[in-house]
């Protein structure tokens, strides 16, 4: 089985504190993978870690084998890893269909073709396939800072896939996501990953969403990895059991 | 070495002044996210104002002065906050920092059109002449420049360590919410700042404008220099501002004599690129958290 | 699919045809001051991609109106240089200097930036004073010739304020082009979260520097049409002030707004012409206008039209849906 990314020795200091404290592991092609762990396990770093907005300490990033640690998110995303933020980031003042224009217009041509050729003519139809797929026809050409909390979340996943990514990480992608919505994007997500064999690493406290959607699960503990296996493993490991849902 | 000991105490005396301008463009800074990009138009005006009294009220020029510092708190102090700063803040620290911009041509084009475009004499406030210093004739007027403007420092600094008002508002200052919570009247500390920069600013401009003559335009240089001086010292910090202020004063004087007396002004401004490419925190800031 | 017409490119081709004929009958100064609006809306427009659309904080655009004004002075009345190619060596240099000054933006931002801009603006203004050997100090340049193009002379008033109309429309329309394509778009993404355009591969450090070299540019194509059109030029227009004026000229007409720089530079530069005739106080009146407008409406008169266009549609909106409610509730109940 191959596999897309895998994260080695991969550590993070700030100061005294080891955010970050060697932490290996790996995930295979059409997987999706699950993060869980309490808040301050360093599960926020170890993402920022590996998408190259903070430069670790120590460890390697290998992205199909071949190393990828300390590039900057642009390249990283021109590499097909694709991200979404736990807090709500997309660009209010473009309508819904331009942010995902936007979220797919660098990964093809050159700039100066982007300049003056037509480029955007596949990428209206991209982002149209995109709009339909997440069900937000009726607010495409609105503006994306008027669409409820919910509604950006969706719009903020679909960025994420406009590029046709060969791995997404998803950071508390649940979070503040009322459950009719949330059953939404997890069907998508499924969708996605079913149709398109697409990847996933997915960030999260909500454990029914993960304990669902993921294959397999890693669970951090104080910036290390405390256990892995499919999510009935997991959930029978007691010390799992002892740090994280034992309360 | 003659010339070198004239220049180190002209430069002291204006780095004095400039840090005045500093202090107070950092203080309004730390209370209420006010880039005053009118500060230097703040130090130009009160000594028009008061030659304005003086000439068209034909005032004795001690009454000029304090009618022109009087009607200066009361515009620039409690004015520019009620009705340009307050309204403001709202929109952002961009719009306001927009706006003070505004206010900077306004201050500038009231000073000309209303007063004179031609520069004028400014009575000195404290003696002229020279005295002999290790061999090298010191102005007197550098000397007494220098120690009124870092009485006024320590005054200050005085106030705000020593006195309850003082801390209240140096509290405020530094942490609003926490200041409100504790059941300061933030609103009131907010504007003590800004009178205490409108009275900065009235002392600079009286103790400067007899060296540099009173002249609408001043404001550019005087303003840089404070800009330069609160960034290279640190822009939170009062003791910065006075680093800053001496660095800025000395490196121009010296800068006009040794390097270019053209391309003085360009002097502190490479200081001020070289700092905020490498070191932006500044001399005696903190390093303000980056966000990832 | 029908493509609905953009309405920035509407105006511009209602507004060309106009501007053309409306100032046949006005006097040289008249013919000088609307010159002027359009050569500054030109420097307003480059700054409004900077800052109005890429969001970057740069208060150098007088002095990339100088560098072309001097540039297009030099080449045509000391070295003979046609004007076509002082205009494009105006804004190349221009270009390339924004280059360099846009490298500071990938290190600081905002008020930082601002200063930075600054220092620079206020060292452009001190080369124009001291170096006389190339810029004639404080006197400047006297008798900058105006061009002869395709054998046109364009000496007098009107035809030449036909010329700057022309490559104003040109220039418009080159920066519609830009924004509408994928840059401009990567701009906006800019301005609005950095963090999220680079993780969708938007190569933050590159579009920072286009944004600025470009916006930069136009400041010196405005510069290459103002050196003729004055035909005398000093270091005074270029000072940092004139910089305050650029960003305020951007900001009052309304930031981001295709049309704002147009409005601004109205403002900005036709305004106080109009009240000069009042005599004095009309820089003072000027900025008076200014503060109170952006106390009122810190987006700018056009962020204040679309503030009344969105009220206008919402309370529609609203009716709308009052309207609706009976047979919503009617539905409910069956």
């Amino acid at each position: 089985m191959t596999r897309v990314l895998e994260v080695k020795g991969m550590r993070k200091y700030f100061g005294g504190i080891r955010a970050v404290d060697g932490v290996d592991f790996h995930v295979n092609k059409g997987e999706i993978l699950g993060i869980i762990g309490p808040n301050g396990c360093g599960k926020s770093t170890l993402f920022n870690c590996i998408l190259g907005q903070l430069t670790p300490t120590d460890g390697e990033v290998l992205l199909e084998g071949r190393p990828v640690t300390g590039l900057y998110p642009s390249e990283l995303a021109k590499l097909g890893v694709s991200r979404t933020f736990q807090l709500l980031q997309v660009f209010p003042t473009l309508s819904v269909r331009e942010n995902l224009i936007l979220a797919g217009q660098e990964h093809r041509g050159t700039k100066l073709s982007r300049l003056f050729g037509r480029g955007d003519a596949g990428l209206t139809d991209a982002a149209n396939r995109m709009i339909a797929f997440f069900e937000l026809d009726h607010l495409a050409d609105q503006k994306a800072g008027g669409l409820s909390y919910g509604q950006q979340k969706l719009l903020d996943a679909a960025m994420a896939f406009m590029a046709g990514p060969k791995l997404v990480l998803l950071d508390e992608p649940a979070g503040g996501v009322n459950p009719t919505m949330l059953a939404a994007l997890k069907e998508r997500l499924e969708a996605i990953n079913r149709e398109q064999g697409a990847t996933f690493v997915v960030i999260e406290h909500n454990m029914d969403f993960v304990m669902s959607l993921c294959s397999r699960v890693v669970v951090m503990a104080e910036g290390r990895v405390l256990a892995q296996g499919t999510p009935a493993e997991v959930r029978a490991d007691p010390a799992v059991v002892e740090a994280y849902l034992g309360h | 070495m003659d010339q070198f000991l004239q220049l180190l105490v002209a430069g002291l005396a204006t780095g004095a002044i400039y840090a005045l301008a500093a202090i107070g463009f950092t203080l309004v800074w730390q209370t209420s996210q006010t880039i005053n990009f009118a500060q230097g138009e703040f130090v130009m005006l009160p000594a028009i104002l008061a030659l304005a009294a003086r000439d068209l009220l034909h005032l004795p020029f001690w009454a000029a002065a304090m009618l022109a510092t009087a009607v200066f708190l009361l515009l620039f102090g409690v004015g520019f906050k009620r009705f340009l700063v307050d309204p403001m803040l709202k929109h952002g620290v961009l719009p306001l920092a927009i706006a003070t911009m505004a206010l900077s041509i306004l201050m500038k084009e009231g000073a000309k059109d209303g007063y004179s475009a031609q520069a004028a004499q400014f009575p000195s406030m404290v003696p002229e002449g020279t005295f002999s210093l290790l061999g090298a004739a010191v102005s007197l007027r550098d000397v007494a420049v220098f120690v009124v403007a870092i009485a006024a420092i320590v005054a200050l600094q005085l106030f705000v360590t020593r006195t309850r008002l003082g801390r209240t508002m140096q509290a405020t200052a530094q942490n609003p919410t926490v200041a409100r919570i504790l059941g300061v009247r933030v609103e009131r500390m907010i504007l003590l700042t800004f009178l205490i920069n409108a009275g900065l600013a009235v002392f600079a401009s009286y103790l400067i404008s007899p060296i540099y003559l009173a002249k609408f335009s001043n404001g550019e240089v005087i303003g840089l220099s404070a800009f330069i001086a609160a960034i290279v010292g640190g822009f939170n910090q009062v003791r910065g501002a006075l680093a800053g202020g001496f660095i800025v004063g000395l490196v121009d004087n010296l800068a006009a004599a040794y390097v270019s007396s053209g391309y003085r002004t360009a002097v502190p401004l490479g200081l001020l690129v070289v700092f905020i490419l490498f070191k932006p925190e500044g001399l005696l800031g903190r390093r303000e958290e980056r966000t990832v | 699919m029908i493509r609905r017409l953009d309405p920035n490119l509407v105006v511009i081709a209602i507004a060309a045809p106009l501007l053309w004929f409306i100032p046949v009958g006005f006097k040289a100064y008249g013919l000088y001051v609307v010159s002027l609006w359009l050569v500054m809306a030109i420097a307003a427009m480059g700054l409004n991609l900077t800052l109005g659309y890429a969001g970057l904080k740069s208060l150098a655009q007088a002095a990339f109106v100088g560098i072309g004004a001097y540039t297009t002075a030099i080449l045509t009345k000391n070295h003979g240089v046609a004007w076509p190619v002082a205009f494009l060596v105006s804004g190349a240099l221009s270009f390339g200097v924004g280059v360099v000054l846009g490298f500071p933006a990938l290190r600081v931002k905002f008020h930082h930036l601002a200063f930075v801009t600054l220092a620079f603006a206020m060292f452009v203004f001190l080369v124009a004073r001291n170096e006389e050997w190339l810029t004639g100090g404080v006197y400047g340049f006297s008798n900058i010739p105006r061009p002869v193009i395709f054998g046109l002379d364009l000496s007098r008033a009107l035809p030449f304020y036909r010329f700057v109309l022309v490559v104003t429309v040109g220039l418009s329309l080159a920066m519609w082009w830009l924004l509408r394509s994928p840059w401009g778009r990567a701009f906006q993404a800019l301005r609005e979260n950095w963090m999220r355009a680079a993780s969708l591969g938007v190569d933050i450090r590159t579009y920072t520097l286009l944004a600025f070299a470009i916006g930069s540019a136009w400041g010196g194509f405005a510069g290459a049409l103002y050196a003729p059109l004055v035909e005398f030029i000093d270091p005074a227009p270029f000072a940092i002030s004139a910089s305050f004026v650029m960003l305020l000229t951007v900001v009052v007409g309304g930031s981001g707004f295709f049309l704002g720089p147009f409005v601004g530079a109205f403002l900005s530069f036709v305004l106080p012409e109009l009240l000069r005739a009042t005599g004095g106080w009309y820089l003072l009146v000027y900025a008076s206008v200014v503060l109170i407008l952006l106390v009122f409406s810190p987006t700018g008169i056009l962020g204040l039209v679309e503030r009344a266009r969105e009220h206008v549609a919402q309370r529609r909106a609203a009716e709308m849906r009052a309207a609706a409610r009976p047979m919503l509730e009617g539905s409910e109940a069956r």
